[in-house]
C-alpha cells in the first residue's frame, strides 16, 4: 500500500483546501465580474469591446499556466517516478484545453469587430491553436493504452516536448510581425493598461487561477478514486 | 438598461463572449465533480464487496 | 538513485536539443512566419507589381479621403509612405495614426490596391477622459498615441 502513501496525505490536505479555494473562486468571479461589466470605463478607442479582454487575457494566461504545470508534472513523473505527478498532469490536461478553447473563441469575438476578422495565421494567433492541438494530443495519448503507466510515459513525453511552443507564443509578437498587439502586461517596462482596468483584469485572473486549483483538486481525486477502483478489480479478479 | 445591453453596439461580441466562458468553465467544473461522486461511490461498494467477500469479518 | 540522475539527465538534453533545433527551424523560417511587411521592406525588396502581399505600418495622418465605395489611405512607416486604393468597408479601429494591415498587390505605378483591411490596435488602454486630459497636457505624439505611457 505504500505506492499510495503520498496520495493518502494529498487527500487530507487538499479536501481541507477545497472548500476555500471553492469559496474564494466564487467570491473573486463575482467582483471579477462586477467590475469587468458594470464598474469599469470603456476603453478611448476599442470602446466596450475591452470588456472581451476580462475572459479573453486570464483564459490565455490560464492556457499557458496549466500547460507548464502539467508539463513540469510529466517531467517530475518521468524522472522521479512520483505517481501523483502523472495523475495531476491527466487531471490538469482538460482544464487546461478548456481555457485554450475560451481564449481562441473569445479572441475571434473580439478580432471580428476591431481588427475586422475572426482569424488570420499570424503568428501569436497560429502558435495559441498549436497549443489546443497539444492538450487535446496529451489527451488523446494519455487514454489510448491499457496500461495507464504507459498511457502517463506516452503523453507525458508529448507534453515536455510541446514545452517549446510556451515561449514562441509568449515573444511572438515581438520577433515578428504580427496582426495581434504586443503585450500589455507581463512587460519590463510596467503595464499600458490604465489602473481601471488593470485592476478588473487582475481580480479575473485570480479567480481564474483559483478556479484551476479547485477543479485540479477534484480532479486529482477523481483520478485517485480511479486507480483503486483498478486495484481493488485486479485483486477481487486474482480472488 | 437598453443602453447598457447594447454595450455601444457590440453586443452581439461582448456578451457570447462570456457566455462561451461561462458554458466552458461550468461544464468543467460540472463533469469534475460527478466523476468524483461516481468513482468515490463505486470505490465504496467495491471496498464493501472484498470485505464481504473475504469472509465474515464483519 | 543513478537511474534517477541518468532520466534527469535524459529529459534535460532532450529539451536543450529541442529547444536549440526549434530555434534553428524558427530563424530559418522567420521571413514566412512575418504576418506583414512594412512600407519600407516592399520599397527595398523591390516587390513586383501583382504579387500578393500584406502591407502594414500607420494610416498616415490627413491621407484618408472617400469616394463612392473606394477609400483612398496612405500607408507609413514613418520613412516609406505607399498609397492605398480599398473598395470595401474599413473596420471600426480604422482611423488616421492607426495601425493597418492590407492585403492586397501594387499596381506597378507605386499604388496598393488592397483587397482586405484590417485594423491593428496598439497595446495601450485607457478610459477616453484620461486620453483626452493626455492629449490636453500635450503628452499624446500623433500616430503613436500618449508617449511613454505605463502605469508602474
Amino acid at each position: 500500500m505504500h505506492r499510495f502513501a503520498n496520495p493518502t496525505r494529498f487527500l487530507r490536505i487538499a479536501n481541507a483546501v477545497l472548500p476555500w479555494t471553492g469559496g474564494l473562486t466564487a467570491l473573486l468571479l463575482g467582483v471579477g465580474l462586477y467590475l469587468a461589466l458594470l464598474n469599469s470605463p470603456p476603453d478611448y478607442q476599442q470602446g466596450e469591446t475591452v470588456r472581451i479582454m476580462y475572459v479573453h487575457v486570464p483564459s490565455a494566461w490560464m492556457g499557458m499556466l496549466v500547460y507548464l504545470t502539467m508539463a513540469i508534472a510529466s517531467a517530475v513523473a518521468l524522472i522521479w517516478r512520483h505517481p501523483l505527478a502523472d495523475i495531476a498532469a491527466k487531471a490538469a490536461a482538460p482544464i487546461g484545453a478548456g481555457f485554450t478553447i475560451i481564449c481562441l473563441v473569445t479572441g475571434a469575438l473580439w478580432g471580428k469587430p476591431m481588427w475586422g476578422t475572426w482569424w488570420v495565421w499570424d503568428a501569436r494567433l497560429t502558435s495559441m491553436l498549436i497549443l489546443l492541438f497539444l492538450y487535446l494530443g496529451y489527451i488523446a495519448l494519455v487514454n489510448a493504452f491499457d496500461d495507464p503507466n504507459r498511457g502517463y510515459r506516452a503523453a507525458g513525453i508529448l507534453a515536455l516536448v510541446g514545452v517549446v511552443n510556451l515561449p514562441i507564443i509568449k515573444f511572438s509578437v515581438d520577433w515578428w510581425n504580427t496582426l495581434h498587439q504586443p503585450a500589455s502586461v507581463i512587460r519590463l517596462d510596467g503595464p499600458t493598461i490604465h489602473p481601471d482596468i488593470l485592476l478588473p483584469l487582475l481580480v479575473m485572473a485570480v479567480a481564474f487561477k483559483l478556479f484551476f486549483i479547485t477543479v485540479l483538486i477534484l480532479r486529482i481525486r477523481s483520478e485517485i478514486a480511479a486507480a483503486k477502483i483498478r486495484n481493488l478489480q485486479l485483486s477481487l479478479a486474482r480472488g | 438598461m437598453d443602453t447598457y445591453f447594447s454595450m455601444g453596439g457590440h453586443a452581439a461580441y461582448i456578451w457570447p463572449s462570456y457566455l462561451v466562458a461561462a458554458v466552458v468553465l461550468i461544464a468543467l467544473l460540472i463533469a469534475s465533480w460527478r466523476a468524483v461522486r461516481a468513482r468515490e461511490a463505486q470505490l465504496k461498494t467495491l471496498r464493501h464487496a472484498r470485505r464481504g467477500g473475504a469472509g465474515e469479518t464483519e | 538513485m543513478t537511474r534517477k540522475r541518468l532520466r534527469l539527465y535524459a529529459v534535460l538534453s532532450g529539451l536543450a536539443m529541442l529547444g536549440i533545433a526549434t530555434a534553428l527551424v524558427l530563424s530559418a523560417l522567420s521571413d514566412n512566419l512575418v504576418f506583414f511587411h512594412s512600407p519600407s521592406d516592399v520599397v527595398e525588396n523591390s516587390v513586383e507589381a501583382g504579387q500578393r502581399i500584406r502591407l502594414g505600418g500607420l494610416v498616415e495622418e490627413g491621407s484618408v479621403a472617400r469616394s463612392d465605395g473606394t477609400v483612398l489611405f496612405a500607408i507609413t512607416d514613418m520613412k516609406t509612405t505607399i498609397p492605398v486604393r480599398f473598395a470595401g468597408i474599413v473596420p471600426d479601429l480604422f482611423r488616421e495614426g492607426q495601425g493597418v494591415v492590407a492585403d492586397g498587390q501594387l499596381d506597378g505605378k507605386g499604388n496598393f490596391i488592397a483587397s482586405e483591411v484590417l485594423a491593428k490596435h496598439d497595446e495601450k488602454y485607457m478610459p477616453p477622459e484620461v486620453a483626452d486630459a493626455l492629449k490636453r497636457a500635450g503628452h499624446w505624439k500623433e500616430g503613436e498615441g500618449p508617449e511613454g505611457a505605463s502605469y508602474k
